[in-house]
């Protein structure tokens, strides 16, 4: 914001309140209420506002305060700002990034315990990149407000608290480009956002166990980084999909699709995938627990696939 | 209408206008810009705000580009048609015929720097914003010379150099987006005011009053205009709408009733609706209008309204009648030359029509261009130092 001052925030409760999660904190002293705008819960229409507002130049930030209300501007997401830059012929450019949290919390309910990455991946003109850690969280969001393009950019409720050193200096990560997490030999685990620390969880006990898998965090889902992806399916010939999202239609089922297209002679065996269960999220701990992938799950898919 | 003499000032309602009350002709050359006063049909009628008075100032230069463009559309809009029954134009085709005063009068109470935003019924205020012919009817036949490259398609309309967003399919969706111009505007402390338009039916989404609390809570220079044709596709507005009073919807929001088959009419109330929002933030205006076609060219227009009221807002209200009527009893032009700007403009239209039948069908290639701008992201810098770059498959 200091950088450039065509970029605003705008969402409910991101300037005097400081945000939902503390995303926004101080920014609202700073820059003054028009930049970090506290509209009122009208997400529709201050989506479109957003989307309004870049199709002058301005470069908005649009939160969810979850990304589950983001549902209600679908309409805008979809028509106006995936689709105007193509049906003006190119005249107009729609620089939004559209974030907020998403996933399922702790014990949130199942309202505010969804995964909609599924539902935003068929449109058309947007991209979509979800973070994972401190350091690519700061560079992937400066990626996306310096795109031209409109982003949406997940964040996970329960990844907020992580602390980790990064660099204060700027910098870009780029957006199409999965992250190596752990490279290793006998099969390919792509994952994204939270799953990434059950992943590593589980290749703790895989490596006790002998194994040796290369963990990828995809971190564009769309467009996929197949080019990272395809050099990792050559060397272990294995893959594995953890994800938070839904079994039915969710990015895991287009990354098969993907993959089984390109790389299908470079498999010895069917793409394993482990979604989270096609229930609305439960309230119970417990069945909640079992909503989502957890560690033993992934070094039992494991297992199997290598055997 | 009586001249605006300079000893007394005698104005009549056009309907009982007549050519005999006048004892002299006055010639005056259309690039004369002595002025004449014109009173309105009806008066405005305003909620929560003092509405502006009847009279409005034109000069004959003014009355005669009023007739030629509205002249223009109004062809534009006919050929249309006869290019959509003979398959030329596919899809969905929404015609402004009946409608042109709106756009014509607030065409001249506005700059291109004032941005306009619509829904679907945009060819004409595409003329308006500077469109030229030739990128309608390339644009309507899918062709590389249109607006948007062939890409949009009747609905999607855009002119970014005149400030035109759209051209939106979506009913109601671009009130928000509005919304978002003059947020713009005011974010830059610009001069200028955003007309977000819809219609009647448009009137009944929630995320117009979402829109129209935030407009008035940051007092953003948004104008809505809402252009009643009193039919939403099919649904008469009294079936759709428990109050079809739209001007009044704004609640602590003023608005104003305006006739919307008289162009002085909208163009009084446009330049006071822009010193308004300029000072105080939105308001509403509501256009009484009418259009002749059906709902789009699916549409007979003719199964939920009477053939008969068609044609009797048609003999009475007719905006180019209107002007017509003005022209002949101020002397500016005879029938003869009226009727010769009236070939003219079939002429231009079908002169233009031939040019973009020449224009070729948009390069396979262009399905793929401007999905994305200028290709992907951005090339990573910093302290990780990695150029790695994707590549689709």
């Amino acid at each position: 914001m200091e950088r450039d001052v065509r970029v605003c925030v705008m969402g409910e409760d991101v300037g005097h309140y400081g945000g939902s999660y503390k995303v926004t904190k101080g920014l609202a002293e700073k820059y003054g209420d028009l930049r970090v705008l506290d509209t009122p819960i009208a997400e529709n229409s201050f989506t479109g506002m957003g989307i309004g507002a870049a199709m002058t130049g301005l470069r908005p930030i649009i939160e969810g305060m979850n990304m589950g209300f983001l549902l209600l501007a679908f309409n805008q997401i979809s028509n106006n700002c995936g689709m105007l830059h193509y049906t003006s012929g190119g005249q107009f450019k729609i620089p939004v990034v559209i974030r907020g949290p998403g996933g399922v919390g702790r014990q949130l309910g199942a309202e505010h315990s969804q995964r909609l990455e599924s539902y935003f991946q068929s449109i058309p003109g947007i991209q979509m990149v979800a973070c994972s850690t401190p350091y690519n969280a700061k560079g992937l969001m400066k990626a996306a407000i310096r795109s031209d393009n409109p982003v949406i950019l997940f964040e996970h409720v329960l990844l907020y608290n992580l602390k980790e050193r990064i660099p204060d200096e700027e910098y870009v990560l780029n957006l199409e480009e999965a992250e190596m997490v752990r490279p290793g030999e006998h099969v390919t685990i792509l994952t994204y956002s939270r799953m990434r620390y059950h992943v590593m969880q589980a290749a703790k006990t895989l490596v006790n166990k002998g194994y040796d898998p290369e963990v990828i965090d995809i971190r564009s889902l769309k467009p996929f980084d197949l080019y990272t992806i395809g050099n990792s399916i050559k060397k272990t010939h294995r893959v594995l999909i953890v994800e938070e999202c839904m079994r039915t239609g969710g990015i895991g089922a287009s990354l098969t699709a993907a993959i089984t297209e390109n790389f299908h002679d470079y498999l010895d065996a069917p793409i394993m995938c482990l979604s989270s269960q096609d229930v609305p999220t439960p309230y119970a701990g417990t069945l909640e627990e079992w909503t989502v992938v957890q560690p033993p799950q992934i070094v039992a898919a494991v297992e199997q696939l290598c055997r | 209408m009586a001249l605006a003499r300079r000893s007394s000032n005698l104005l009549k309602p056009l309907s009982t206008a007549s050519s005999s009350s006048f004892l002299h002709r006055r010639p005056f050359s259309t690039d004369d810009t002595t002025t004449i006063t014109v009173e309105t049909s009806v008066p405005f009628t305003g909620h929560n705000c003092e509405p502006p008075s009847r009279s409005v100032d034109t000069t004959p230069k003014e009355l005669m580009s009023f007739f030629t463009d509205m002249a223009l559309m109004r062809r534009m809009e006919i050929a249309a048609d006869s290019l959509y029954k003979s398959k030329l134009i596919r899809g969905f085709c929404h015609l402004y015929d009946g409608q042109e005063a709106v756009c014509i009068g607030m065409e001249a109470a506005i700059t291109k720097k004032d941005c306009i935003i619509t829904a679907y019924r945009d060819h004409c205020i595409f003329l308006g914003r500077g469109g030229t012919l030739l990128e309608s009817f390339a644009e309507l036949m899918g062709r590389q010379a249109g607006c948007s490259r062939g890409k949009g398609g009747s609905m999607h309309f855009y002119k970014k150099d005149a400030c035109f967003f759209g051209g939106h399919g979506i009913v109601g969706a671009q009130v928000p987006l509005g919304c978002g111009l003059a947020f713009a505007q005011k974010y830059r402390k610009e001069d200028h005011v955003t007309f977000a338009m819809y219609g009647d039916g448009a009137a009944n989404q929630g995320q117009l009053f979402e829109a129209l609390n935030m407009a008035a809570l940051w007092d953003l220079p948004a104008i809505l205009v809402c252009e009643n044709n009193h039919y939403g596709m099919g649904t008469a507005e009294w079936r759709a709408a428990k109050s079809p009073a739209y001007y009044k919807r704004g609640d602590y929001v003023p608005g104003l009733k305006v006739d919307g088959m008289d162009a002085f009419a909208v163009k009084q109330a446009c330049k006071f609706a822009k010193e308004h929002a300029l000072k105080n933030g939105p308001i509403i205006l509501e256009m009484d209008t009418y259009r002749y076609h059906g709902h789009s060219m699916s549409d007979p227009g003719s199964t939920y309204r009477t053939r008969d009221e068609i044609s009797g807002v048609r003999q009475e209200r007719d905006p180019i009648e209107r002007l017509r009527k003005l022209i002949l009893a101020h002397d500016l032009a005879t029938e003869k030359e009226l009727k010769d700007i009236e070939k003219q403009a079939r002429k231009e239209v079908d002169e233009a029509i031939a040019q973009a039948k020449e224009s070729p069908m948009p390069d396979e290639s262009e399905l793929f261009t401007n999905v994305y701008r200028k290709g992907f992201g951005v090339e990573s810098f910093g302290a990780d130092r990695k150029e790695l770059r994707a590549t689709l498959p």
